[in-house]
Order: C-alpha cells, then structure tokens, then sequence
C-alpha cells in the first residue's frame, strides 16, 4: 500500500513537471482598468481595444519570436479609478500573477502612480491613456508612451480657433486632475505666445455635479470661446449645461468626454462640440503592420456595438506595439524588447510611433499627431468629423 | 452684478432641492434617533427610477416624481423592518453601522446592473432668458416640485392624525405609546416618509444634472451640512437651510475660485456646529 502511493505521488510529481513543456508558450501580459469609479467609461473602452488586440492575435496563432509562438494571456483587475488600488495592483499582477509585460491603467494620474512601480521592478510597461508628460521625465527606463502629450492637446484647438478670429476671448475651465492642469499649463504659454487673453482662468473639482455658477461667471466674461473640460462626467455635464444655459460661445472645445460616442446621447447639447483627438475612425494612416483604421473600427463595432473612439484604438495600438517590439527583438526578454521599443519609428492604424530616446524625457511619445474632432449635425443625425489638421480633415468647422 | 444676481437666482433654486433631500435624513433623525447612511444611495433609486421610467417605459419624465414617492415609501418601510427597528434605542454606532451596510449592498447592487457609467435623461422645459442669463426650466420646475412636496409633508405633519402621530413619538415615545399610539408603525412609516423624500429628491436632482450609481455621496454630504445648517430634527429648518446652502454657493462662485467652495462650505459646517449646535434655523422647529 504505501509503496502504491510513492508510485502514485513518483507519477504526479513527473506530470506536474512534464506539463512546462507540453504547454503552449503564453506571453502574461498584466494591466488594471477602471471597471468602477469616476474613469469607468473611457478606461473600459481602453481594455475593450486591449482585449480585442489580444483576440486578434490569439487568432492568428500568437506572436511569433526567436522561433517560438507566444499566446497572449491578460491578467486584468478592476482598480476601481483609486491610485491605492492601481499601487497594490500593479505589485500583484508582477509579483503573483508573474505578469512579464505591463499596459498602463486609464488615466495620467493613474499612470504615474502605476510608472512608480513598474520602474521598480524593471517591466516594460506600454501606457495609453496617459497623456501627461511629467510622467516621462523622471529618468524611467522602461516606459513608453503611445499617446501624444498634454502639451499636444488644446493646440490645435487654439490654432484653428485663431484662425477663425484672431482676438478671441477665451474662457478656459478645466478640471483639478494631473491630466487636465498638465494642459492647462500648456494652453498658458500657447496664449501667451499668441497675445491672447483668458477671460476666465478656472479649474473644478471632478465630481461637481453643478456647473451653473461656472457658467454665470463665463457669461459674465463676454468670453466667445470655451476651452477646457477633463474627462467623460464632468465633460459630459458641463457641455448639457452649457447648452440649457444658452451660454452665447462660439466655440466650445472639451477634453475627453466629447471623444466617447456616447456624447451623442446629449442630443443637441452635443453638437458644435469639438474635442482634441488622438485618433478617430476616418484616419487613413498606411499602417506599416496590423489592421487599418476602417477594419479596426469595423471589427470593434461588430463586437461591442458602439464605434470606437480614440481610448478603444488607443488600448489596441499598445498591444500592437509591444507585439511589434517582441518580434523585433526576437525574445521576450525584457531589456531586448525595451531595445526594440527604443529604436522604433512606425506607422500602424494609430498613426505614427516614435519615442524620445533623450534620458532626460525617455519614452515620450514623438512620433504621434492629434487631430480635432467636432460633433457636427447632419440630416438630423450627429457625426463626429475631423476638422484640423486641414491634411487630415473630413469637414469643415461647424458653428457651435 | 448682475451676473451674481443670476447666480443667487440659480443657487436658490437648486437649494431648494437640497432642502428637499436634507428633509428626509432630518425627518429620520427627528423622529427615531438614526442617522441613515444609506440616504446617499437612496437618493440614487430616485435617480435610476427616473431613467429606467423614461428609457424602459417611454414615461413623461415628472410622471416619475409620483411614482418614485410610492416606490420609495413603500421600500423605506421594508428597510426599517429589516435594518432599522432592532437598532432603535441601542448604541448610534449600531444603527448607524447598519444604514451604512444597506448603503453598501445598494450601491454594489446598483454598480452591477449600471455600472458606474453616468446616465443622462434629457427633459426638455422651456427656460427663462434674462439679458443674457438663462434660467432653466428644469431648474425652476425642481424647486416647485420640492416647494410643493415640502409644504404637503408640513400639512401631512401637522393637520393629520398621522402626521400628529409622528410628531408625539418623536416627541416622547413612551408618552405616545401609553396614549394608545402604535409607536411602531408610526416608526416604521417615518422611516418610510423620510426615505422617500431622499427619493424623490434624488429623482429631482436627475432631471437637472447626468448622474452615476455614486453620484449619492455628493448629495449626502450636502445633506449633512444643509441638515446642520437648518437644525438637525427640523424638516422645515432643513429646506431653508438648503436654500442658504444654495446662496452661499451662488454669491460666493462669482468672487473665488469654484475650487475653494467645499472648503467655505465645510468651514461653514464647522463653524455653525460651534456657534448654533441646534441650527441656525433651529427657531423654526416645533
């Protein structure tokens, strides 16, 4: 009897050491999302874009490196929009779940938080959604950016505006995040550059839920331009309010939440809008890999049932990336595929990819070029067209 | 300076429905004793009735005021059975670790069905245009609402048997209850009264502002400050201290920056705690 059960435990033993080799090679890649909170609607439509690179490539038997294949397997918690949680989470998905890459979590703030320690443990971590550039100038190593920065934001906003009017008065009213004071002090040395005054010069906490004395303040400014926002809630809100106010603005441009399809829903409220872009449906980039613009939002819009904005493309442009970056370097090897990362100079559906190799601000996106989109209203129905660049653009300004 | 008017204007208004929301936790306080802390989350059921009424049933949305006060009745009255009647006369701490429970399985419940998106129901009522303010309709149809709901409950409190009922318990318990009042009930339907006023508050607040399954929080704390301001126990005191609420809000937007209102508001909690502990409004309570 006892002799059996050496057998038997001998034989479980060899099985559970066998099982290595017999498995297909996987690649863990771990990231949060915010599937609760305040940052819920743009960050799932970032792990949506995440999840859906990962099905693609799945499908197509994984990612090919050194002679071996890769399957994808994301590890992903709900970090519930909470810098403590993505802190927590992040040492987890390293340390337990032995994740060997990193994707961002939404949002600069909760990037930066989630940089901390992705720096610590030497992982290689894509960020989308995290626009804010401060992140990238702490001497990181391993960090790469797949978004335009902060500064990028509101400056097509502003140039297009000046082209309409070349003193227009500016109320400019953002949120009190990382992200949206990170624009905020770019739009400053931009309309300081350009002579322009900001008539209101305001910031708001993210969960006000009344914008009206905001509102009254910007009416009583005779500002005829708005700029500002910070993400989908408090964007949302304040574009309703701004139309049931009947604020007399000529131009309204919002950070963010004008980007979600969503918006839409806000009916007449939404339309004029425009919102600094980092990528929209229409944008007919070559890619030098990987889908174009029109199957990526195709394939999205079958699968989810709503048209991609820029945080969706954005979650699908870092699996790519990364994937891109470990065949480069042929192996899964962290400081190979960071070599890789350094050297890239591309162009997928995204646009293009290029990263500071500068110590001083390494991994800062480069390479990439926002565009403006407006809601503009046509037969009846809303559409989002891209309005600036004139390279880029599908319309022309709409009046607000 | 007209632009400050403006914003008095405004801020009356939406203080109205504060007072509205503040009169259901004071009414609470008044009568049993408990702090609800699931008030927050009960002002959300209001909002998602308005949503689920407009969307799911193609509803007018101000059908979903009446409705809301039944819906909201009927379950505050099952609450205080189940969370609230054996924590009556115990420890604060025991009913106010109970209310925060309920809060607690509302709002997961609430983030499973919803998630945390926010919602928007768009209602349509002409405004008022002043030079060149204007004056939303639903703004100035949610504080005729609440200004009509408040001025019921005041006849409910005090031209009723019921409403003498609630008032003697709250009054003296043992009192009312050797007068041949059943305290119990009565309890349990103040309990019920209260919750739906944090209901149909919240169902209010929805046809102004897009909201989310958390969105309670915010209103709660204002109730917090709103009830203190008016008198904790005061349901009249709590709607004026709404409206002083709303005006401080407004006179002060124009001359600091909107970052710094929390903290006056706040300050002002703090100070009126000191200074008039049983409100500011507290000659107002009977």
């Amino acid at each position: 009897m006892k002799k059996s059960l050496y057998l038997l435990a001998a034989a479980l033993l060899a099985a559970a050491a066998a099982t290595p080799a017999l498995a297909e090679d996987t690649i863990t890649i771990g990231f949060t999302a915010s599937q609760t909170g305040k940052l819920n609607n743009d960050s799932t439509a970032q792990k949506r874009g995440i999840e859906l690179w990962r099905d693609d490539i799945n499908a197509k038997g994984g990612i090919k490196a050194g002679g071996k294949t890769y399957k994808v397997k994301l590890v992903t918690y709900d970090d519930e929009s909470q810098n403590t949680r993505v802190q927590q989470l992040y040492t987890r998905l390293i340390t337990q779940d032995k994740a060997q890459f990193l994707i961002s979590p939404y949002s600069s703030g909760l990037v930066a938080t989630a940089a901390i320690i992705s720096e610590q443990y030497g992982k290689v971590m894509i960020t989308t959604g995290g626009a804010l550039e401060k992140t990238y100038k702490l001497g990181n190593k391993h960090l790469f950016q797949i978004y335009s920065g902060t500064s990028q934001y509101l400056k097509g906003a502003l140039a297009a505006l000046l082209e309409k009017n070349k003193k227009p008065s500016i109320a400019f009213v953002y949120e009190n995040d990382p992200f949206s004071k990170g624009v905020a002090g770019a739009v400053r040395a931009e309309a300081k550059k350009e002579g322009v005054t900001l008539a209101v010069d305001e910031s708001y906490a993210g969960s006000t839920t009344d914008f009206s004395p905001i509102i009254n303040k910007v009416i009583a400014s005779n500002a005829t331009a708005l700029l500002g926002g910070g993400h989908y809630a408090d964007g949302a809100t304040l574009a309703r309010q701004l139309h049931e106010q009947k604020a007399k603005l000529k131009w309204v441009t919002l950070l963010v939440a004008p980007d979600s399809p969503k918006f839409a829903q806000l009916g007449d409220a939404a339309a004029g809008i425009s919102v600094p872009s980092q990528w929209e449906p229409q944008a007919k980039y070559k890619p030098d890999f990987g889908p174009t613009g029109a199957a990526f939002a195709k394939e999205f819009t079958a699968k989810f049932k709503i048209v991609p904005g820029y945080h969706a493309a954005g979650g699908y442009a870092a699996g790519i990336i990364l994937q891109h970056a470990i065949e480069q370097a042929k192996s899964v090897d962290p400081e190979k595929v960071t070599e890789a990362l350094n050297k890239m100079d591309v162009t997928t559906f995204f646009g293009k990819t290029k990263f500071a190799s500068d110590p001083k601000e390494h991994g800062l996106q480069v390479g990439h070029q926002m565009v403006l989109a407006q809601w503009q209203k046509k037969n009846g129905k809303l559409v989002k067209e891209i309005v600036w660049p004139d390279a880029a653009k599908t319309a022309d300004v709409a009046a607000y | 300076m007209i632009g400050i008017l403006a914003s008095v204007i405004d801020g009356i208004l939406v203080g109205a429905v504060y007072g509205l929301a503040a009169m259901g936790l004071t009414l609470i306080w008044g009568v049993m004793n408990v702090i609800n802390l699931a008030h927050g989350a009960i002002i959300v059921i209001g909002m998602f009735i308005l949503y689920v009424l407009v969307y799911s049933f193609g509803a007018e949305p101000y059908v979903a005021v009446p409705v809301t006060i039944v819906v909201t009745f009927v379950f505050g009255v099952a609450l205080y059975w189940i969370s609230v009647h054996r924590m009556i006369g115990q420890a604060h701490l025991m009913s106010l670790l109970s209310t925060f429970a309920v809060n607690m399985v509302l709002i997961g419940l609430g983030t499973a069905w919803w998630s945390t998106s926010p919602y928007n129901v768009p209602v349509n009522v002409p405004g008022i245009s002043w030079q060149r303010y204007t004056f939303t309709g639903t703004h100035i149809a949610a504080a005729i609402v609440a200004a009509v709901i408040a001025g019921l409950l005041w006849l409910l409190l005090h031209h009723t048997r019921i409403g003498k009922a609630i008032r003697a318990v709250s009054n003296n318990r043992q009192a009312a209850e050797l007068c041949g009042i059943p305290t119990t009930q009565v309890l349990a339907m103040a309990f019920g009264l209260g919750v739906a006023l944090a209901g149909v508050s919240g169902t209010l607040i929805a046809t102004l502002f897009p909201f989310t399954v958390l969105s309670g929080d915010a209103y709660q704390l204002k109730s917090f400050v709103v009830t203190v301001l008016g008198g904790l126990g005061s349901p009249a005191g709590a709607l004026f201290g709404g409206i002083a609420l709303g005006l401080v809000e407004g006179i002060a937007t124009p001359f600091m920056s909107v970052s710094w209102i929390p903290v006056l508001e706040f300050g002002l909690f703090i100070l009126c705690l000191i200074a008039f502990p049983r409100g500011i409004f507290s000659f107002m309570k009977d």
